[in-house]
């Protein structure tokens, strides 16, 4: 019983990471990773969110009528989005100004309604929590992870501290948007290298590879069997 | 005039939505693969965008803003969009049916498109009136649009290469993006020399 709990946890970490296995939230994973500061921030206001929806969700799964679930899950998850922007803003300005507009667009990040659909709205409370807890960590995980590669390559530093000889050539189309892409292709082909193509090659990427996706036009077929 | 023309511009060209404000990958990586596909889903962003626009800027400016409600605005954004395409999609449904047939397998994908909740937000943000947020929203559209139809061509020549083994697929498309978003960065000063 433990270690099935354990392994919920540790799935999102590494063996499932929702960046770079199951390739979601790829906007704000290419968007604030310019500075590893800026990707731990994200990656743990991220977190925070995800952990309270999936909680939210999967202790109201049995009331949300199947129908109108996933305006319930934006409408659950826009809420605790909200209140991470306040925190954010009242406390941490900096990353407020640093994350600008990827702060309220946690909203439609794949990720949380993913996890919601695809977890919470199956699971007891425990088992969603740790599952949002091992996700978003897996993502932040991510984040740094590329954070650190740009900021290294691109500023020559390491949360603001400065690398010896990079510091002096560094490359700074890194932390720009080219960048951005680049590092990540080469990262998701590094994750398809080391797994010899087993991570990736069973969810081609597509629309259909997005639980959204899979939600959407469920609803949208339920809708014309009705009719 | 001449304010519209630059908000416009920029939208399109040198602050482009997809490749340097990184909104709506999903799609563009997505849904880039067949030309017809991305026009249709272009042509449905773009009418989204314009009419979340419409309808979210006079409900944050004449409901939220007077009674002191500010912050409910990305709680308020996201149901007036979600409503919305619901919405458009069953007028199209009933009215156009053709227009339904095209467009209407994109709709629902729409509302969790970061680009459209991000536009009507950075609309706020930003201060624009009325009239300049439809065009920075029509910009941003169009933006997408011309990303979504490069990037089509780019990835049909794409089909025909074989790239290293752990490279193919995904990888190639998003270091393939990272060489298309290079070709905008030659846009960075030409909205501010465009009226020299």
């Amino acid at each position: 019983m433990k270690n099935s709990k354990l392994s919920i946890f540790v799935k999102g970490l590494i063996k499932e990471n929702p960046v770079l296995v199951l390739v979601l939230g790829t906007c704000p994973t290419l968007a604030t990773t310019t500075m590893a500061k800026n990707g731990l921030g994200m990656g743990l206001a991220a977190t925070l969110v995800l952990v309270c929806s999936n909680m939210a969700i999967s202790a109201l799964r049995k009331i949300i009528p199947d129908k109108v679930r996933i305006p319930c899950y934006i409408t659950v998850i826009a809420g605790f989005v909200s209140v991470v922007q306040m925190l954010v803003k009242a406390y941490a300005r900096d990353l407020d100004s640093a994350l600008g507009i990827f702060l309220p667009l946690i909203v439609v990040n794949c990720i949380i309604l993913g996890r919601a659909e695809m977890f919470a709205s199956k699971n007891n409370i425990v088992d969603s929590a740790l599952d949002g807890l091992g996700m978003g960590l897996g993502f932040t995980l991510a984040l740094v992870a590329m954070g650190s590669i740009r900021e290294i390559f691109g500023a020559g530093q390491w949360f603001g501290m400065n690398i010896p000889v990079l510091y002096d050539y560094h490359l700074s189309i890194m932390t720009l948007a080219p960048g951005g892409f680049f590092v990540f292709g080469c990262l998701i082909a590094l994750v398809n290298k080391v797994t010899s193509g087993r991570a990736i090659k069973k969810k081609s990427f597509s629309c259909a590879g997005c639980p959204n996706a899979k939600a959407c036009l469920g609803e949208e077929s339920g809708k014309e069997d009705e009719e | 005039m001449k304010q519209l023309v630059i908000i416009l511009m920029s939208a399109v060209l040198v602050n482009n939505f997809v490749l340097s404000k990184f909104m709506g990958i999903c799609p563009f990586l997505g849904v880039s693969k067949k030309l017809d596909s991305a026009m249709g889903m272009s042509v449905a962003v773009i009418f989204v965008m314009l009419m979340a626009t419409a309808a979210t800027w006079p409900i944050y400016t004449y409901l939220l803003l007077p009674n002191h409600l500010a912050y409910l605005q990305t709680v308020v954004f996201i149901l007036v969009i979600a409503a919305l395409v619901q919405l458009v999609e069953i007028i199209l449904k009933k009215y156009v049916p053709a227009l339904h047939k095209s467009l209407g397998v994109y709709l629902p994908l729409i509302t969790t498109n970061c680009a459209v909740l991000g536009v009507t937000i950075l609309n706020i943000d930003e201060e624009y009136n009325f009239i300049q947020s439809m065009v920075n929203s029509l910009g941003a559209g169009l933006g997408f649009m011309l990303a979504m139809f490069l990037f089509s061509g780019v990835r049909s020549k794409m089909e025909s290469c074989e790239p290293l083994k752990s490279f193919d697929g995904l990888p190639i498309t998003l270091i393939a993006a990272s060489i298309v978003s290079v070709s905008f960065m030659g846009f960075a000063g030409v909205v501010e020399g465009m009226f020299k």
